[in-house]
């Protein structure tokens, strides 16, 4: 795609390479390229190594320490990080709240959070769906009710939130209530900041299918919050989490993490052999690889047409990055699968959480990849299910 | 980054789609297809003045020098208007005389729109692999006779030339021997029967039995035509891409007008989940085939030199010079194969899904000969099976050297 891009932008490239071959920490790249189990100071040392560039916020405005790049440099940053190896930066803080904030949020609120997001001081997790409420988002029943007391005007939490990732590290979550029953379900929702450590607040952890610790159920019962942690208007929050949707951005597609797993599905399959050959000189395999690789060339494309405009958000087309990013993902660890064959059966939790230094069946590459399939069925489901981006698709670009 | 006509193609685009609107409907088409002559000297004319056949033609043989994307913004208008005209053969038979850098006088006939040309590549037992050769060439008193069966030779009964592939020495599907002629199709020992495709073109067989051409007959040099077969195969499979493209999107766009307008239940069943899905879905095959048409576009423009492996490299000096520069141009046809191949399969995957899907929504209509539905559905799949369809083009990406680096 080198041709693609105009001389600043590759020098741009060249400087973002040069930090992350000086400042990734090797440790870290490892356990990201093997597929381990991240565990919290992961993440936080390495946004605060981004931090201390001035790189922890790509797409902030530089009034609240963004680096002030192009979409198509941001585009080149995230691609370099995802090809190096590097943990992800969490959305929650930096992508999700923080640009609510900036639209909505008092002054207090953007001088009180917005550095705290920025350095990671504040972990931040999303509390959107419930049980009743998943794809219909917006039927979610978890109620505030606003009180007065010596102590000031406040809300009661109650109810519960559930599938929040990685909950129980957090230290805030941002959260939908309800704050009116009595009008259409979408007007009578607000936008709260709930710091996790409130009393009445628990967090339960959900086991999936990978037996992973990632997402979590979270109660609150009876929870005080205070009035000043309403973002914007109440009664006004389904407005500003649509305004979020509206702002989703080329990184939906993933294309840089599918460019480093398709490398490794390419070792993967130059190393282990069928009858003799590596398989992926397997004309079966070979042709699954290529497919898939020349799907991804498509959606590479593709973003880069986005970006081509000029623009950071593509609007209703991110509906499509989506759809074909995790269609994509979910493709190449099934490939993964499929190369390390029998050797993807042995399941070692110790190996993958760092506890033990090799896998037990003796395949250091091979123990993760069962886990990291199943684990990434999430994909086509979190987010907005792929069937629900398909609506929005037909309904706001195809006007159906 | 750019993917967008600049403002002199899309007005040649405009005028392109003006014209059809006008002069090329489908009722004119209609008549066109269903005619002796296969083609329309009328229609022809104005794609002549359109500046449509000196387009591609470089500037000093009277031509606009115009490349891969110009041609891009052309084809694209082609396919949306399903334009029957033996325009494809022309320009791709007029890439492998500007390759062979020796035939500026037929290039001027061509840009000129005296001139149709035909590719007589494929023969019975080729299938997709235009490498697979069995027609000969001999040298004969200074000249070459030529012996071969030519199949399915797209508008080679309404072309005056015909680029022929043949083989002066080894056999197989290599490209020892590979030797390119243009050859007047009314050369003695030339037969050709033409016949209707079920796309609306036309094509022929056509045999040369003992056809006796001079050597300035000969593209490239003889013996060493593989390298211009293989560019020019990849500028006509772009080509290609570029037409499906606009099939395509008019297919996608009378689809989508359909399920707004046709009626059940009491309401377009455009309303329905089962339709809504299979139209995004379909969406999503139009943008990644229009991204992959486009790099294929853009990288055919980057990567077309002159004759092929002959790049200069005015900065170096003898053989050093010479390596490089070969190297380089190694390089670009490696970058030019995977990603043509790419674009191929990937438009072929799409065309097949679109065209499949647009009839499907269209029900019963769908599959009668009155809309230009079913019509543009028969286009699009038989340019699948044209210049290698997705497995020939699949099997070609696996085989360049990019695929087997896992960087």
């Amino acid at each position: 795609m080198d041709l693609l891009y105009s001389d600043e932008d590759l020098a741009f490239r060249d400087q973002v390479r040069a930090f992350l071959a000086s400042t990734l920490p090797p440790d870290l790249q490892y356990k990201v390229r093997r597929h381990l189990r991240l565990q919290r100071d992961d993440y936080v040392r390495w946004h605060r190594i981004l931090a201390a560039q001035g790189w922890a916020a790509p797409g902030w405005p530089t009034e609240y320490g963004g680096p002030g790049w192009t979409p198509v440099q941001r585009h080149l940053f995230e691609e370099e990080c995802a090809l190096a190896g590097a943990p992800p930066v969490l959305p929650f803080g930096v992508n999700m709240v923080a640009p609510v904030i900036m639209a909505f949020g008092s002054q207090q609120q953007k001088d009180y959070y917005l550095p705290r997001i920025l350095s990671c001081e504040d972990w931040w997790c999303q509390g959107y769906s419930e049980p009743g409420a998943g794809s219909d988002l917006a039927a979610l029943k978890t109620s505030a009710r606003r009180a007065l007391d010596a102590d000031g005007e406040h809300y009661i939490v109650d109810g519960q939130k559930t599938w929040t990732t990685l909950a129980q590290h957090a230290d805030m979550i941002f959260c939908l209530v309800r704050t009116d029953a009595g009008v259409r379900k979408q007007e009578g929702i607000s936008f709260l900041l709930i710091d996790m450590r409130s009393p009445g607040v628990t967090v339960r952890p959900i086991a999936m299918l990978d037996e992973d610790h990632e997402v979590n159920e979270v109660f609150f019962d009876n929870v005080r919050v205070p009035a000043a942690n309403l973002v914007g208007q109440e009664n006004r929050g389904w407005t500003y989490a649509k305004y979020l949707l509206g702002h989703e951005r080329t990184g939906i597609a993933a294309v840089g993490r599918s460019k480093r797993e398709l490398a490794f599905v390419k070792r993967l399959a130059l190393r282990e052999r069928k009858r003799g050959r590596p398989l992926l000189d397997d004309p079966l395999f070979g042709a699954k690889v290529a497919a898939l690789e020349i799907e991804l060339m498509a959606l590479e494309t593709t973003v880069l047409r986005v970006l081509a405009r000029g623009e950071a958000a593509p609007g209703p087309e991110a509906s499509m990055l989506k759809v074909k990013g995790t269609e994509i993902q979910q493709a190449l660890t099934e490939l993964m699968v499929e190369a390390a064959g029998p050797l993807a059966l042995p399941f070692d939790p110790a190996y993958l959480d760092g506890a033990r230094e090799h896998a037990i069946a003796g395949d250091d590459d091979a123990a993760p990849l069962a886990g990291y399939h199943f684990n990434y069925r999430k994909t086509s489901i979190y987010g907005g299910s792929n069937e629900i981006q398909r609506n929005i698709i037909a309904q706001m670009i195809l006007g159906l | 980054m750019h993917f967008e006509l600049n403002q002199e193609q899309q007005q040649l685009a405009d005028a392109i789609r003006r014209w059809i609107g006008r002069d090329y409907g489908f009722e004119t088409r209609r008549a066109i297809v269903h005619g002796d002559a296969g083609m329309s000297p009328d229609a022809w004319a104005t794609m002549v003045e359109l500046g449509l056949t000196a387009l591609p033609v470089p500037e000093e043989h009277g031509g606009f020098g115009g490349d891969a994307v110009a041609m891009f913004a052309v084809m694209q208008e082609l396919g949306r208007g399903l334009v029957v005209e033996p325009y494809m053969a022309t320009v791709m038979g007029a890439e492998f005389l500007r390759l062979g850098g020796a035939h500026g006088a037929l290039l001027e006939r061509v840009a000129g729109g005296e001139l149709i040309l035909a590719c007589a590549l494929g023969e019975r037992g080729s299938r997709h692999d235009a490498f697979d050769i069995a027609a000969r060439a001999e040298a004969v008193d200074g000249g070459y006779r030529l012996r071969g069966d030519k199949r399915v030779v797209l508008h080679g009964a309404q072309a005056d030339v015909l680029i022929a592939s043949a083989r002066l020495a080894g056999d197989g599907h290599g490209t020892d021997g590979v030797t390119l002629f243009a050859v007047p199709a009314a050369s003695a020992g030339v037969s050709v029967t033409g016949y209707r495709t079920l796309d609306g073109l036309r094509a022929a067989n056509v045999v040369f039995d003992g056809v006796a051409v001079g050597p300035d007959a000969v593209i490239g040099g003889a013996g060493e035509g593989g390298a211009i077969l293989d560019a020019a195969l990849d500028y006509g499979a772009g080509l290609l891409c570029a037409e499906a493209l606009g099939a395509m999107q008019a297919l996608f766009d009378a689809t989508l007008g359909y399920l707004k307008t046709r009626q059940q239940f009491g309401a377009p069943i455009g309303k329905f989940q089962a339709l809504q899905h299979r139209m995004a879905d379909m969406a999503i095959h139009l943008e990644q085939a229009r991204s992959m048409a486009w790099l294929a576009a853009l990288t055919l423009a980057r990567t077309r030199g002159g004759e092929p492996g002959g790049d200069g490299d005015a900065g170096r000096s003898g053989g050093d010079a010479r390596a490089h520069a070969d190297a380089s141009a190694n390089a670009n046809s490696v970058l030019r194969r995977r990603v043509v191949s790419a674009a191929k399969y990937r438009v072929g995957l799409a065309a097949r899904f679109i065209g499949q899907g647009a009839v499907q929504l269209h029900g019963g209509m769908g599959v009668t000969d009155e809309l230009p539905a079913s019509h543009y559905f028969k286009r699009l799949s038989l340019i699948e099976q044209t210049l290698g369809d997705m497995d020939h083009h699949l099997e070609r990406f696996i085989a360049q050297p990019g695929f087997r680096e896992a960087a």
